[in-house]
């Protein structure tokens, strides 16, 4: 086996390195799934301290009541900026960067189907971030609308709304590129003998995940734009007066919403489902019932959209339709939390850091996933939509759940990547770090929400005040715990120990068996013959 | 079985409490919350009882799924040296832990069924109110059953200095409004919502009612509170700068305060409605004068306002609309003499009230193709009166 990759990597590699640029050259033209895996990855991280400084500014100001740090406009400005930032600069892409740097090599594919297009996927986003940026410095400033973008509020704001809404389209376009690129990728480029079913599930997760954005990106695409032709041509989608309705904006925005919950969390089901039976040195279990459970999660992800509407004022039947849709969808959920922990069960476990995030994750996530099934009930959900609680929930799915499953997945990869280790006590400490302080953040959000707080809110009654301290210097200490986590990063490349060949010894995937430690720029050249 | 459970919610509150408690590290200074309002409606209860449910069942599937696995944490690890085994599916096993939980959630869906069904029951109410959404207000309007024809709006009462924090805060800082929604206890309210700019969305904890309410659309929900008092909650929909400084505050009280409050609010309204010693704004005269000219004057001078000449002139482009107000107010205040007889256009200087004097005059002189600009005052109406 490791006869096949060295012949790879010793085949005629004069141009082994990016076909002549170098610098900075080099990275705005590569190629190179590889090169571009880690653009999108080292994006995501500065989107990730960007959007977390903005989070650290609404906490500030909601340790004490009153209004101290900010203005109740440039707090709603960072909600907002805050939610767009999180999910589409920093999640997004950085699961992208997996699915660019893994997915070749796990199927034994020498790049990217669409290699070209794989370098304008990547180098739309950082001009989205900047459009996105710029609209803190026009006239009214970012829009203070929410992440949701909800009609009419957006058509008073300023030409900050337009700015954010030419964003979201372009990075609607790189989403869809990306995914075009990777269904074409998987369906077309696996090694022979390399089955659909014998695919790391990894690479399901995403060709799953890529149907749901080429499926969901243009529906947010359409409400944006019929958002902006409100705003300045007249039409009149949202607007009653002419004919319209605001609440047709939240349907086509949440019809592309829930989806997205599962364009997040589907990715990272997949890093878990390679790092579980990695660190417990025995086969995933029930992988035929995971892909099945992850294709029946992404169907109903689309028929249930309507439970983050429960409070317009549906008809019964709708409440009830949309009720029980979305209680389905924790039976998928549930089998794929059951196979990962019957993997566990009568291994063979250790527990570096990569093994410790994805039981990190498994443990709160599946709390993120019970408060949803909380949720899911529309009597429970009237009471507690639009509080603290909901704001819980989704940051339990959304970083202890994908974030959570990010730093899973780049200590797992890290030396695969660079040939180098990460330090073990620090990415230990990184977990402890964050999962202490992340559940000082949000579990104490659960007992806010109950007790009546709204979110997007800048000021609070008294009664609110201790939870909110409390979440306070959690936030403050989760988003320190971070810098670590860029440290490790940073230590691991420039004076990292060497890694071995095979780090992890129960990791068997193409990646770790087919190739050396660190793999090659360009591998698989020749495809791993496979039996 | 509803005893076990309330049994069980009670130990498990106050083992939340401790749980509470400890978090927060020193006891005496808690003043949080950290469980739903107490309910003070039949569905807030159904809420609160679903909530505990929910807690349960999630709480032992949680336990039980997370023992079995930090016990392979505990008793399968390498360093105690665990053999891995090698199974990896089991038919058998798979579709017992995907049948098992389809049966729970459809268990847990059943029971919320029958109270989404009551939820959205509006029939029957006894008192109807509607609610409107402003950026930053409320607006409320009593449109039927006892009360009906009141009309306010309801802002935040908390002072700017208490919120900027040159003022200490008072105890319902934020909770505070300056009208509050008074309603009978024991009596169905439904409440239809609505609003003016941007999605709003009222809400009372402690009702279990919360609901949108949408620019342009009606939807509508309903309570009947069943202990007298004061209810607080806030608006829950971004709807702006303001959006976390529009509170609402419903207070419940006993059938006989109740109606003491209609006929006293009744008085006050009609007494702010109508003073004449207030300066009234364009607009509010326009508005206030369209009604009149609806109630008095349409049938004669017809809703274009051309009339039917010789018998009833035109007001529209009348030189006597057009010219100055004294003229005009006379002729509304003591009508037409001709030859010593009273005309059709009769003397309302009785029937009216100054306010609605100076609104139907202020609305025939901006209204058509008549574009004069002026605002008759009720003073200058007040003044001219013999």
């Amino acid at each position: 086996m490791s006869a096949v990759a060295d012949h790879v990597h010793g085949h005629g590699h004069a141009h082994d390195h990016h076909g002549g640029y170098r610098g900075v050259m080099r990275w705005i033209t590569t190629t190179n799934h590889k090169d571009i895996g880690t653009l999108y990855l080292w994006f995501s991280f500065v989107m990730f301290m960007v959007g977390g400084v903005m989070a650290l500014v609404i906490r500030a100001e909601l340790f004490s009541p009153g209004l101290q740090v900010v203005d109740p406009d440039f707090f709603n400005q960072m909600t907002t900026m805050h939610g767009l930032i999180m999910v589409f600069g920093a999640i997004m892409p950085a699961f992208v960067g997996f699915a660019n740097w893994q997915i070749p090599m796990m199927i034994g594919a020498p790049d990217m189907a669409f290699a070209r297009l794989n370098n304008w996927s990547f180098w739309l986003l950082p001009f989205a971030a900047l459009l996105l940026i710029l609209s803190f410095f026009v006239p009214g400033g970012a829009p203070g609308v929410g992440w949701t973008l909800y009609a009419p509020l957006t058509v008073q704001m300023g030409i900050g709304m337009d700015l954010t809404i030419f964003a979201i389209h372009i990075l609607g376009m790189s989403s869809i590129l990306g995914s075009i690129n990777i269904i074409t990728t998987i369906l077309n480029m696996r090694a022979p003998g390399m089955t659909l079913m014998k695919m790391p599930l990894f690479c399901w997760t995403w060709l799953i995940t890529a149907y749901l954005l080429v499926a969901a990106m243009p529906v947010l695409a359409g409400a944006v734009t019929m958002t902006l032709t409100d705003r300045h041509f007249g039409t009149t989608f949202f607007n009653a007066a002419g004919g319209g309705d605001p609440v047709l904006y939240q349907h086509i925005f949440w019809f592309f919403g829930h989806p997205e919950v599962y364009i997040i969390a589907l990715p990272a089901f997949g890093v878990i489902s390679q790092v579980i039976p990695a660190f417990s040195r025995k086969p995933l279990f029930g992988y035929a019932s995971m892909v099945y459970a992850t294709a029946a999660i992404a169907i109903l992800s689309f028929i249930v959209w309507a439970h983050h509407m429960y409070t317009v004022g549906m008809p019964v039947t709708g409440q009830l339709f949309f009720m029980y849709a979305t209680t389905l969808i924790a039976v998928p959920t549930g089998v794929k939390v059951f196979n990962w922990v019957a993997t566990m069960w009568r291994g063979s476990l250790t527990f570096e850091t990569p093994m410790l995030f994805a039981i990190g994750f498994l443990f709160l996530f599946t709390m993120g996933g019970f408060t949803g099934l909380v949720l899911s009930l529309v009597p429970i959900d009237i009471q507690l939509h639009d509080t603290y609680y909901v704001v819980a929930h989704f940051h339990y799915v959304m970083v202890a759940g994908a974030l959570f499953a990010a730093f899973a997945g780049v200590y797992f990869w890290l030396p695969k990547w660079t040939g180098r280790m990460y330090d073990e006590t620090l990415g230990k400490w990184h977990f402890w770090l964050s999962m202490i302080f992340f559940n000082i953040t949000f579990f104490v959000q659960h007992f806010l929400g109950l007790a009546g707080m709204p979110r997007r809110i800048p000021d609070y009654p008294l009664m609110f005040e201790t939870w909110n301290k409390i979440s306070s210097i959690g936030a403050f200490g989760f988003g320190l715990s971070q810098l670590l986590f860029l440290y490790i990063v940073l230590k691991a490349i420039r004076s990292g120990e060497k890694a071995p060949e095979k780090p992890w010894e129960g990791a068997d995937s193409l990646e770790w068996t087919h190739l050396p430690t660190p793999a090659p720029y360009h591998s698989f050249e020749t495809a791993p013959v496979l039996k | 079985m509803a005893t076990t459970i309330h049994c069980k919610s009670t130990m498990l509150r106050t083992a939340f409490a401790a749980i509470a408690l400890a978090a927060a590290g020193s006891a005496g200074a808690i003043q949080s919350k950290y469980n739903l309002a107490p309910p003070v409606t039949a569905i807030a209860r159904d809420i609160h009882w679903l909530h505990w449910m929910m807690l349960i069942i999630c709480g032992v599937i949680f336990v039980a799924v997370f023992g079995v696995m930090f016990y392979s944490i505990w008793a399968h690890r390498k360093s105690k040296g665990a053999q891995p085994a090698d199974f990896h599916e089991s038919t058998k096993v798979e579709v017992v832990w995907t049948v098992i939980p389809f049966l729970i959630v459809i268990g847990m869906a059943l029971p919320a069924t029958k109270t989404v069904v009551a939820m959205k029951d509006t029939t029957n109410a006894d008192l109807t109110i509607k609610v409107t959404g402003y950026q930053w207000k409320w607006g409320y309007d009593y449109l039927k059953g006892e009360g009906e024809g009141i009309s306010f709006m309801s802002r935040l009462a908390t002072p700017r200095e208490q919120i900027e924090g040159r003022q200490a805060k008072g105890e319902h800082y934020l909770l505070e409004v300056d009208n509050e929604l008074v309603v009978p206890v024991g009596k169905k309210v439904r409440v239809l919502t609505t609003a003016a700019d941007v999605v709003h969305s009222w809400w009372i904890p402690a009702f279990g009612t919360k609901q949108d309410a949408i620019p342009g659309f009606i939807r509508d929900t309903w309570f009947r509170a069943d202990k007298t008092g004061v209810y607080r909650g806030q608006c829950v929909e971004l709807c702006g700068k303001e959006h976390g400084f529009m509170p609402i505050v419903v207070r419940v009280v006993s059938q006989e305060d109740y109606t003491k409050w209609v006929g006293e609010k009744k008085k006050q309204l009609a007494a702010l409605a109508d003073d004449p010693n207030r300066p009234w704004t364009l607009a509010e005269l326009k508005a206030r004068g369209e009604k009149v000219y609806a109630a008095n004057c349409v049938a004669c001078h017809q809703a274009n306002g051309k009339g039917a000449p010789p018998a009833f002139p035109a007001l529209d482009g009348s030189p006597l609309v057009l010219g100055p107000k004294e003229k005009q107010i006379d002729i509304v205040l003591n009508g037409v003499v001709k030859d010593g007889k009273p005309t059709a256009m009769a003397a309302f200087g009785k029937q009216l009230n100054d306010v609605e004097i100076a609104a139907v005059i202020t609305f025939t002189r901006n209204n058509w193709g008549n574009q004069t600009g002026d605002a008759v005052q009720p003073a200058e109406v007040k003044a001219l009166r013999k």
